[in-house]
């Protein structure tokens, strides 16, 4: 089970609530980046950029490695899947909710089914 | 099986998508097949909506439910769990209720609670439920959000160690 405690989060979500930084994400998906690549794909300065990895990277969304004199950005694997946790209880709650509600709307349907055969008769 | 059927995502097998929708904001969504007075029904008398809104999943017992759903009105809920010696409440009030479409309630239990309001889009006899939670601040969320959920998760958990240690609570 994925562990994960609520200070951890604050970072996630701090990280998560730049339109830049979604983005950035969001193309690492596709592929591994440079730092110059991404601030040239988001019309940034380098400086600019390199902040923005950094939030990433503290979230543990990113992980950086240099290569010569390249910084090479990919996406850090387990803070998206702790993500998806966290969001995934909050789904199973509801889901257990709306699969009872599901009998029960059942249940005054076929009432209702009856009343108005009853009616008739 | 094969290899595609083994991937790791939980199937989405009744649809209910939850999204969290900007830093202060949780939507969920969910189609019924009834009309929507009939999903309106279920959320707003008492005697039903005790039948669905604890799922045995939560491990916890409803003690009481007190719904006065019209607008100004109030609601009470208190739970009660084995790991728990009192009785735990959600309280608040009825901001908005337009039958068969709309509910709006606060949860006034904590300082940080959301304002939620549920729509209910009837559509070709189905009905399209839409709940939206929104907090006063991003900090508020990430602290009460799921409060049911993140409260049955921490009794969960705390049953799984007492069991461990092969102990039982006294207050």
């Amino acid at each position: 089970m994925v562990q994960y405690n609520r200070s951890d989060l604050d970072v996630s979500f701090a990280a998560l609530s730049d339109a830049t930084r979604r983005g950035v994400l969001e193309q690492l998906w596709r592929g591994d980046a440079s730092i110059t690549d991404l601030a040239e794909k988001f019309h940034m300065t380098l400086t600019g950029m390199k902040k923005h990895i950094g939030v990433l990277e503290q979230a543990g969304f990113v992980t950086t490695k240099k290569l010569g004199r390249v910084r090479t950005c990919k996406l850090g694997q387990r803070r998206l899947e702790e993500e998806a946790a966290w969001i995934d209880k909050y789904r199973k709650l509801w889901d257990a909710r709306f699969d009872a509600l599901d009998q029960v709307v059942e249940e005054i349907k076929q009432e209702e089914k009856h009343d108005e055969r009853n009616r008739k008769k | 099986m094969n290899a595609i059927e083994k991937s790791e995502h939980t199937p989405m097998k009744s649809g209910t998508t939850v999204e969290r929708k900007s830093d202060r904001e949780i939507v969920v969504t969910r189609t019924f097949d009834a009309p929507a007075r009939i999903v309106f029904e279920a959320w707003t008398k008492p005697e039903l909506f005790r039948r669905w809104w604890v799922p045995k999943s939560m491990g916890m017992t409803l003690l009481s439910c007190e719904l006065d759903v019209r607008v100004g009105g109030g609601y009470r809920l208190e739970f009660a769990h084995p790991s728990a010696s009192e009785p735990i409440a959600f309280f608040g009030k009825y901001l908005d209720v337009i039958p068969p479409s709309r509910i709006v309630w606060s949860n006034d239990e904590t300082d940080g609670g959301a304002i939620t309001t549920v729509t209910f889009e009837e559509k070709a006899g189905k009905t399209l439920l839409v709940l939206h939670e929104l907090y006063p601040s991003k900090e508020a969320l990430d602290a009460n959000a799921g409060m049911e959920n993140a409260m049955s998760e921490t009794f969960s958990q705390l049953d799984e160690l007492l069991v461990a240690l092969g102990v039982t609570v006294r207050q």
